[in-house]
């Protein structure tokens, strides 16, 4: 009458073998991210390590704004300057992406429809994969007269720039990011708010962002990622001169263009080329904690 | 005619179909069920009922092994389906393929109604058009869906009313050809009129495979349980013929409380 006998769970058949076999696949796949960032981590540190032991003094790198290190008699290796040019262009790179990203976010999110989302979305997308390089040259060749006219001043390759450069490029990625948020919140919620008569401002302000916050951080946080680590546009449009800036209309230099840019020339061991690689570890570490922070708050994981 | 629900009880005390010894169910190291034994026959439907957090879910998760997905699940004692303890047993893809679940929501896959319906068997191996096509129209048909769809069965399941919905998931569980089909809270999301549709289905059903039937709703167990559990705050009060439970004879106050609504 049944089969219950002829039912055997013991029996490994293939789909079962199948199934081991491409969990050991995956596995492989995804120790693979652990093994290459291990290894890129240890490829830094060994090219650095040798000035951090003997010529690196923690004080001087840390705090002198002084970056000479192709002065023959003292070379000079402080990164004070270098990290304050980064930090001044991220920080307005936020300042303009910001804004942007989440007006832009919400309004595709929340307010576009049928057509008109669609061909935001893609055209977001499409502003994402623009090469840095790109918006370095714009930066070089569009905002730098505009600066130079309409701020009078001598230089237009300054923080303002780079900032506006690199705040149009962080701003697409936030965007996405954002918007997957917003995306994420459960449309009952809206709906339950809305049946209560709110408005759609209201809405969003009091429902639909407080319930995307961690995502919308995570967004800011991976947006500070990325301009910490973009070299190119930020190499065209700061004018790389090493300074620690007064105001917006000064000239700095980043960490990151100060690799790309020196790397080339310098020996291969010498003090300068592992102090370069020393700037790598900083960055390394710095990135890591971002990303990590970035992800630790998405997931809503609060710390303390 | 209506089968009595005690006769059948009766009539299939031979075959034990599952086992449950000693079954505790831990979230975390904290107990939400406890101390479990009871025996399930082949071809009854089995009620279960009680309140909420009285265990009754975790009771499915443990047989079909779904506690593997949940974090912090650990399951002591032991269940025997069809003779073989699920716990150590090798396979347990097979094991999860011989038991249907339906689960309280609706969860129409993001495929075809049609190939909602045609998943199991194919991935049971069954390829010919012909052969699928006989079981969707079956299982579709037994869940009482078969009118409502059989003109659009390339439109997407995941599109259905919620109610709908639900009968594409019963259907789905019954491709699989299961010898055991658990039903948690299965009417939660369907109107009364479909849910007394799938009643008839699974006393029809009861021909050829167990049915464990999780319900909020206690009539609901007296209409359809041979023998009816009660869970109550992580451990089972008692198991008992449905017709003798439901006439007041029950065995614990507590459980002919719940029945008539006193609490709960």
């Amino acid at each position: 009458m049944s089969d219950i006998a002829t039912q055997d769970f013991d029996r490994r058949n293939r789909d079962w073998y199948i199934d081991k076999l491409v969990q050991l696949v995956v596995f492989f796949g995804g120790i693979s991210a652990i093994v290459f960032i291990i290894g890129i981590f240890v490829f830094i540190t060994k090219e650095g390590f040798g000035f951090i032991l003997n010529t690196m003094d923690p004080v001087e790198f840390f705090t002198s704004p002084y970056w000479e290190p192709s002065d023959e008699d003292a070379p000079e290796y402080g990164i004070l300057a270098l990290i304050a040019g980064t930090a001044s262009v991220t920080g307005l790179a936020l300042i303009v992406a910001i804004p942007f990203s989440l007006g832009a976010a919400i309004f595709v999110g929340e307010f576009a429809t049928g057509k008109t989302r669609e061909l935001l979305k893609i055209l977001v997308e499409l502003l994402a994969a623009i090469p840095s390089v790109v918006w370095g040259f714009i930066g070089l060749t569009i905002m730098n007269p505009i600066i130079i006219d309409l701020f009078d001043v001598p230089v237009g390759l300054t923080v303002l720039n780079a900032g506006i450069i690199l705040g149009l490029m962080t701003a697409p990625i936030m965007t996405s990011i954002a918007e997957d948020a917003l995306k994420a919140v459960p449309d009952r919620y809206r709906e339950a708010a809305e049946a209560m008569g709110a408005t759609r401002w209201q809405v969003i302000f009091k429902v639909v962002l407080p319930a995307a916050k961690n995502g919308l951080l995570g967004a800011v946080l991976l947006g500070v990622g990325r301009g910490f680590g973009e070299t190119m546009a930020v190499l065209l449009a700061t004018g790389h001169s090493v300074n620690i800036p007064d105001s917006v209309f000064d000239s700095v230099r980043a960490l990151t263009a100060t690799i790309a840019a020196e790397l080339g020339e310098t020996a291969v061991g010498s003090d300068h080329y592992q102090a370069l690689f020393t700037i790598g570890i900083f960055l390394f570490v710095i990135t890591f904690v971002i990303n990590l922070t970035a992800d630790l708050v998405v997931r809503g994981v609060r710390k303390g | 005619m209506v089968v009595q629900p005690g006769q059948a009880a009766e009539e299939s005390v031979s075959g034990q179909i599952l086992t449950v010894k000693d079954l505790t169910i831990s979230y975390g190291g904290v107990p939400a069920l406890s101390g479990v034994n009871l025996d399930i026959r082949e071809n009854e439907i089995f009620g279960i009922i009680g309140p909420a957090n009285a265990g009754k879910t975790s009771f499915l998760k443990a047989i079909n092994r779904m506690d593997m997905f949940t974090a912090g699940m650990g399951v002591q004692g032991e269940i025997r389906f069809c003779g073989q303890d699920v716990q150590t047993l090798k396979n347990v893809y097979a094991l999860r393929s011989a038991i249907g679940v339906v689960f309280p929501l609706p969860v129409g896959l993001p495929m075809t109604i049609y190939d909602n319906v045609a998943l199991a068997p194919r991935l049971r191996g069954i390829k010919a058009r012909q052969d699928l096509d006989v079981i969707v129209e079956r299982c579709l048909e037994r869940a009482a869906l078969w009118d409502e769809v059989k003109d659009r069965l390339d439109s997407l399941g995941s599109l259905l009313s919620g109610g709908q919905q639900q009968r594409l998931t019963i259907a789905r569980a019954l491709s699989q050809e299961p010898t055991l089909l658990m039903l948690d809270e299965f009417s939660i999301a369907v109107d009364p009129v479909t849910t007394m549709r799938i009643e008839d289905v699974l006393k029809e059903l009861r021909q050829e495979m167990t049915i464990i039937l999780v319900t909020n709703l206690v009539q609901q167990a007296n209409r359809l349980a041979d023998r009816t559990a009660f869970f109550l705050q992580g451990s089972c009060v008692e198991v008992g013929d449905t017709a003798t439970l439901f006439t007041g004879g029950a065995q614990d106050q507590r459980t002919t409380d719940y029945i008539e609504g006193r609490f709960g």
